[in-house]
């Protein structure tokens, strides 16, 4: 009978080297494990993230410069000027567009959230068609969407040559045109948890309804909606943060008049050169923003767990 | 505790204490564990083996002054998993997916530094030892083998090592019976073979009363009993370790007139209940008792009989009840007799063939249930 | 159960506009005409055009630049953020967890222009480095996203058999930890790149007037209506993101890398 192997230790060598060192410093200590690895990025986001909004707020409180900078100082100006109808238009208008905009996403996006979520084979391949315009280039699909809607587009093109109109309808540079591209940008973001929230729904729920009488439009009013509705939370808020803080699509598609908020931001800090006010507006964005996902947290904590 | 002769203990662990927080997982708990044991940890779910098992291996350390593990006679609390003399095999088996089973096998070798020609000679052998056939199996991937060949591949990884202590944590709860039967005879066998201490973590009593040497009972943190599987069925010392190994019935009374080797009890289910316990001198009375103490009894279902009312042979205890049910279990029948107080007594009788001589109770008769005194087990706890 | 066919044809048509407009897009880069939307023939013109424009190619140069580097540091960082936030305790864990979401849901304009506030402030010229330094800083919690969904999932016992067959923890991790993360390690590295490499607003204003990648190139040629080779540029650059972030999603479903 063979002795164990009693004499193999793993090579110690007679003094502790670098990594023995190091390992030993670290073992026990939670903490300092844990910031050796949150330090650097931790370092990066307090410097080139938090630093930089914390700036911006600092900015929003200081007098205008000669050369649009800031001067030393403390105002509320900036914020004052938000109470004049001008901008409390724009503060507005960026409001209403959000929320139409997160309506019409929901209007269109839960019948196809609902669709794929009972489509059996097909939902991989329904749910990539989803999310594939979700990742690519927000400039690429908003350009597309002129290409589409412009004087010259496609689609006046047709209109013209179908003998619907005799001119070229103004599609681009309209309110229309801002809500298409709003819509188009962010209806991937509704369909996404509604669909997550139907997925999770128990058939036999709907199965049980069906028995006791139900159907089917009362058992999608009362049971299927209601289960959904975290989800229909969830998109509703992923919607309408972004497209409060939207730029590039009023921007390319709206033209003068639609001026969102964003627009007003980064007008300070090309032509306008007010980079305190721009600041302010910043801030002013950022702060909705802020409240809608406090909101959106509360809801979600707040939902029955048979909702989920 | 039978004393052990004095040979080398591999493991000692010293009024060793382990808390999560508020949570004690471990209380003050000493043992030895002897060269080429196959010892049991033993208990319930959330009882502490598991967290013993891991002081041992190194992943979790005693508390401040929560005592001290020793292996090889050397304290090692604050020693690494990987500065330990030991080999584990896992409940999952944990075996790296990205690695071919050779590579698994290797994996600890490598870490040595062992020369290459050698770890290619100590992988097969380790494959064949668990009868893995290295040409077959070695360029396979974890993915692609069943729960037992996983199993196998663990042990391998481990036994490749060639160490003195191997820990198995519950490693045989994923496979399915038949295979298990199998399974705990080969880890018998190797353990016998190769003289390698084996410490194994359980929930299944049948299984540790099969392969053990010694078996720790766990329970709540502490060690309710520590001995070999006889002691540990035959002489159970609480009602923990009554209840968990096998089946007891438990009786409880307050101890009256000692007679010529028996107690008298007064029987605590109804008034004028009586049975008698023996006194010291045997392997039951482990305890000593004298008058006016609270007992309990532990009787296992296969020590008690049943007869009518009244014609119970004298020499016996005869306390009356009710047939509550009769449960045919092949070899055995149950006989669930409900008590004076209300409480559900199980008698096993042999099962001679219902068909052509079947037993005479039915529920609703009323019977008396039968022991004779020696064939019972005094508990430590009343 | 089955489902009725007006919702069935509802939807159809919302992914038909979903979708149409970039199939459109990419239809007419093959237009041989270059003014009109009237169908004249295939060609590849426009996509050799590309080839000719120095400001182009000087803006895919630009973004490669800054996506690899923008990259590799926001990777390795999120990587290291996410283990210690699904490995360790830490005083503040939940809170930090939490802030991290702050960059996802920061407009980008509000990312931008605090960037600029801060660049103009210390006086850092405005170039590819600031760029690079804007793109980690929001790619960082979207790589700790997706290494934390990938970490959430691994067995932990492996790394416990590593260490008990005689792997220190360096060990561990380098032979154990990172072949079962790398899949996620890499989805994370591949959404980082795409959005490092499709970022214009952000980018706009850190990147001062020398330099442009490639969106703000793009940008330029929207705003002057230069076509159709902004149709092709953008074929290019939907086929490119197209195919990362179908890696990326592969990737991170698959399991470990085999050695």
């Amino acid at each position: 009978m063979t002795a164990p192997d009693a004499g193999k230790a793993p090579a110690t060598p007679a003094r502790p080297g670098m990594r023995e060192r190091l390992l030993r410093a670290l073992h026990g200590r939670a903490e300092l494990q844990a910031w050796s690895l949150l330090g650097p990025g931790a370092f990066w986001l307090l410097v080139f993230f938090a630093l930089p909004l914390v700036l911006m707020f600092a900015y929003s409180l200081m007098p205008r410069g000669i050369y649009g900078g800031v001067e030393v100082g403390f105002t509320f100006e900036h914020y004052r000027r938000f109470i004049d109808p001008l901008y409390l238009d724009i503060l507005t208008r960026t409001f209403l567009y959000a929320l139409e905009c997160t309506l019409i996403c929901l209007a269109l996006g839960y019948p196809v959230a609902y669709v794929i979520a009972r489509s059996g084979r097909w939902k991989s391949l329904l749910l990539f068609l989803v999310v594939l315009p979700f990742w690519t280039s927000f400039l690429v699909r908003t350009f597309a969407m002129i290409f589409l809607l412009r004087d010259t587009g496609l689609l006046n093109n047709w209109f013209l040559r179908l003998g619907l109109i005799r001119e070229p309808l103004q599609m681009l540079y309209t309110p229309f045109a801002v809500m298409a591209g709003l819509v188009y940008g962010f209806l991937p973001f509704m369909i996404l948890p509604i669909y997550a929230s139907l997925e999770k729904l128990d058939l036999s729920l709907l199965e049980a309804a069906e028995v006791l009488g139900a159907r089917p439009a009362a058992r999608f009013r009362r049971v299927t909606f209601p289960l959904s509705v975290p989800g229909v939370v969830a998109g509703s808020l992923l919607v309408f943060i972004p497209a409060l803080g939207s730029f590039l699509t009023s921007d390319l598609l709206g033209g003068a008049k639609e001026i969102l908020i964003g627009n007003l931001v980064q007008n300070q800090f090309s032509s306008a050169r007010n980079w305190p006010f721009g600041s302010a507006a910043s801030f002013i964005v950022m702060a909705l923003v802020l409240v809608a996902v406090l909101l959106y947290l509360r809801v979600r904590d707040a939902a029955p767990e048979g909702a989920r | 505790m039978k004393p052990t002769s004095a040979r080398d203990p591999v493991v000692e662990f010293r009024a060793v204490s382990k808390s999560f927080g508020d949570v004690t997982a471990v209380n003050a708990i000493s043992f030895e564990i002897q060269r080429g044991e196959f010892f049991s940890l033993l208990g319930p779910s959330g009882c502490g083996k598991t967290t013993t098992l891991r002081l041992l291996a190194g992943f979790e350390e005693p508390d401040a002054d929560g005592g001290e593990v020793k292996l090889l006679g050397e304290v090692v609390n604050t020693k690494r998993p990987y500065e330990r003399q030991i080999s584990m095999v896992f409940q999952n088996y944990a075996l790296f997916p990205h690695l071919s089973v050779e590579r698994n096998v290797s994996f600890g070798l490598e870490q040595r530094k062992t020369p290459k020609g050698e770890i290619a000679d100590r992988v097969r052998q380790a494959m064949e030892m668990v009868r893995l056939k290295p040409e077959t199996f070695a360029r396979r991937m974890p993915a692609q083998l069943s729960g037992g060949q996983r199993q196998r591949v663990a042990l391998a990884r481990a036994l490749v090592l060639q160490p003195t202590i191997l820990l198995l944590d519950e490693p045989l709860g994923a496979i399915d019976l038949k295979l298990r039967k199998e399974m705990q005879l080969e880890l018998k066998t190797l353990n016998k073979k190769l003289g390698i201490t084996f410490v194994y973590v359980t929930h299944d009593q049948e299984e540790a009363l099969t392969m053990s040497d010694r078996i720790a009972v766990m329970d709540n943190a502490r060690i309710a009993q520590l001995g070999t599987p006889a002691e540990i069925y035959e002489n159970p010392r609480t009602q923990f370790v009554a209840k968990f190994i096998g089946e007891s019935n438990f009786f409880g009374g307050s101890v009256g007139r000692r007679g010529v080797d028996t107690w008298d009890v007064a029987g605590a289910a109804a008034p004028g209940e009586r049975f008698r316990i023996p006194t010291e001198g045997g392997p039951c009375a482990q305890r000593a008792v004298s008058a006016g103490q609270a007992v309990k009894i532990a009787v296992r279902p296969e020590w008690l009989d049943l007869c009518r009312p009244g014609e119970g042979p004298p020499d016996e205890n005869s306390l009356p009840g009710t047939v509550r049910t009769v449960i045919y279990l092949g070899e055995t029948m149950h006989v669930i007799v409900t008590m004076s107080d209300g409480s559900d007594v199980t008698v096993a009788v042999r099962n001679e063939g219902q068909l052509i001589k079947p037993l005479p109770w039915k529920p609703g008769d009323a019977v008396a249930v039968c022991w004779r005194p020696e064939d019972c087990q005094i508990l430590e706890d009343a | 159960m089955r489902l009725p066919k007006w919702l069935i044809a509802f939807v159809a048509v919302v992914y038909f506009l979903l979708h149409a407009p970039v199939m459109v897009l990419v239809a007419f880069s093959f237009n041989a005409s270059r003014f009109s939307v009237d169908w004249t023939g295939f060609t590849f013109t426009w996509y050799l055009r590309l080839l000719e424009r120095a400001d182009i190619l000087r803006g895919v140069r630009a973004s490669l630049i800054v996506g690899v580097i923008s990259t590799l540091i926001s990777t390795l960082f999120g990587t290291l953020v996410a283990l210690a936030i699904a490995r360790h305790k830490f005083r503040g864990r939940t809170l930090f967890e939490g802030l991290l979401y702050v960059p996802i849901v920061t407009p980008e304009i509000v990312v931008g222009i605090s960037l600029l506030l801060l660049f103009a402030l210390v006086n850092v010229p405005l170039g590819l480095t600031t760029i690079t330094i804007a793109h980690v800083a929001f790619n960082i919690s979207f790589v700790v996203i997706v290494v934390l969904a990938r970490l959430a999932g691994m067995d932990r016992t492996l790394e416990e058999a590593a260490m008990i067959l005689g792997a220190d923890e360096i060990t561990t991790f380098w032979r154990v930890t990172v072949p079962q993360l790398w899949p996620g390690i890499l989805s994370g590295a591949l959404l980082a790149f795409t959005m490092s490499f499709d970022d214009y607003v952000i980018t706009s204003f850190v990147s001062g007037s020398g330099s442009s990648t490639l969106p703000i190139v793009v940008y330029g040629m929207v705003r002057k209506n230069i076509e159709p080779s902004i149709n092709a540029i953008s074929t290019i650059i939907l086929l490119l993101t197209s195919v990362l972030i179908y890696l990326s999603d592969r990737l991170s479903r698959e399991s470990p890398i085999v050695e």
